[in-house]
């Protein structure tokens, strides 16, 4: 009876109980040597390839999927021809001029933990970023500063497009682009000079709202301003600033459009822009340089050039 | 027939969303100083120009021996607030140095015209009351005096 009993419960609950602990020593004995392995080889563990996706090992297709596969670089192409890091030709002033924008973006969300916007506390905020908040002299001054070289760039950025033909078939339309991404560049400066709320930015912006008072149509005292009934209080000065005076609308409302709605909108337009040098062939560069090993000499024949870029 | 009711109910709609985003950028209550505001009896104005409303309602009362009229101070120009010069007689513009005269004439600078002027009218106590909404101005350009019309000054 006992025997039977104790066989019944070898095939049966204790027996299987026991069976479990053992099978359970040897996976855990498995799991760890996986983890001893993963830790020695990161690149092969499942939590590697679900954060990478791609293999890391250097074959050129990996290379290539490396920027094309990734959604932060896959804007920029896979290759880049190698006359256009030509620094003599393009000065390199568009990629500064973006690099300033991300310096201006950077620098700017760290301001705005301390601004407020408001007429009361706008000027002492600055005040108290100047000398009270640590590293906040350096971070206003390196704001002003981007801002400053960010508009001497893009306008050597525009002037090094002309001169070098770089407007012609095909990026005609990159051009118009980039007159616009200009005017933003500008609009954004002189949005963020009414900021501080002092003489030199309150003053500014009152000018230049006045002027807006003078545009044709849309203005109080501008062409035909009176034929569509325009008044101080509804004409395209008074959607600027909220108001028909220079007051706590007007800080607002810079704020959001130099924070937030023009950065937004240029940042569609950078996308498009260097999508579009992308797409159009590249940096038009000078014209490239032969190696030899690219110089076809056939027997009677001109050597035939192969451009690097394809390009015609 | 009824893909394009559809598609003329979306562009509707776009529509109607773009005037709205539009008339969103104006909005109907202000909380700007009142453009209509009391300075007092004419007996309390000397000959000259009076400052006291300056900073609160943006206006110069100038009291002349036979008339008070008041400035509204903003500059023909570009739209800054000048500073009166008792030194000099003269008010000067600091943004782009437009001068005007000790009665808001311009005579140097880039103001094309002289300074507006705001309506004035007696209330029935005797005060002066002044609206800087209602302007009259001296457009030689245009070929158009307000300074002597009724509103534009009061005699006295």
């Amino acid at each position: 009876m006992a025997e039977e009993n104790g066989e019944k419960n070898g095939k049966g609950l204790f027996g299987r109980v026991r069976k479990d602990i053992n099978d359970l020593k040897d996976t855990i004995k498995e799991k760890g040597k996986d983890e001893l392995e993963g830790l020695k080889e990161p690149e092969k563990t499942q939590v590697f390839r679900s954060i990478f996706r791609v293999k890391h090992d250097e074959t050129p297709r990996n290379r290539a999927l490396s920027v094309l596969s990734n959604v932060f670089f896959h804007l920029h192409p896979a290759k880049v021809n190698r006359d256009a890091v030509k620094y003599k030709f393009t000065w390199g002033m568009g990629g500064i001029t973006f690099y300033l924008f991300i310096v201006l973006t950077f620098t700017g969300v760290l301001l705005m933990f301390y601004y407020h916007p408001s007429k009361v506390q706008a000027f002492r905020d600055i005040l108290y970023l100047e000398n009270d908040v640590p590293f906040g002299k350096l971070l206003r001054n390196m704001h002003r500063w981007a801002a400053h070289l960010m508009i001497i760039a893009v306008w050597l950025h525009m002037f090094r497009v002309f001169l070098t033909g770089s407007y012609k078939r095909p990026r005609e339309f990159n051009w118009c682009i980039g007159v616009l991404l200009m005017v933003l560049t500008l609009l954004l400066s002189f949005t963020g000079y009414l900021l501080p709320d002092d003489q030199l930015g309150f003053w500014a912006v009152t000018v230049g709202t006045n002027m807006a008072r003078a545009t044709p149509l849309l203005g109080t005292e501008g062409p035909f301003g009176a034929l569509l009934g325009m008044t101080p209080y509804n004409d395209v000065r008074f959607a600027l600033l909220g108001g028909s005076i220079v007051d706590a609308n007007a800080l607002l409302r810079a704020y959001i459009w130099h924070c937030i709605a023009i950065p937004l909108i240029a940042s569609i337009f950078m996308a498009l822009h260097f999508w579009r040098v992308r797409k159009d062939g590249g940096i038009s560069g000078p014209a490239p340089i032969m190696l030899e090993s690219e110089i076809k000499e056939e027997k009677g024949h001109r050597p035939v050039i192969l451009r690097p870029s394809g390009m015609v | 027939m009824r893909r394009r009711v559809i598609w003329g109910m979306i562009y509707g709609y776009l529509g109607i969303n773009l005037l709205m985003f539009l008339r969103f950028f104006f909005p109907r209550a202000l909380y700007e100083p009142n453009t209509i505001f009391n300075i007092g009896y004419p007996a309390d104005f000397s000959i000259g120009i009076d400052q006291r409303f300056l900073m609160t309602n943006r206006a110069w009362v100038v009291r002349e021996p036979d008339r008070i009229f008041v400035i509204f101070a903003r500059c023909t120009h570009l739209g800054c607030t000048p500073e009166w010069k008792p030194a000099e007689n003269k008010f000067k513009c600091p943004c782009h140095g437009s001068g005007y005269d000790s009665e808001g004439v311009n005579f140097e600078g880039p103001a094309p015209r002289p300074m507006d002027r705001a309506k004035v009218a007696i209330d029935p106590t005797g005060k002066i009351i002044v609206d800087t909404s209602k302007l009259f101005m001296d457009d030689p350009r245009a070929g158009v005096n307000q300074f002597n019309d009724t509103g534009a000054y009061l005699p006295v």
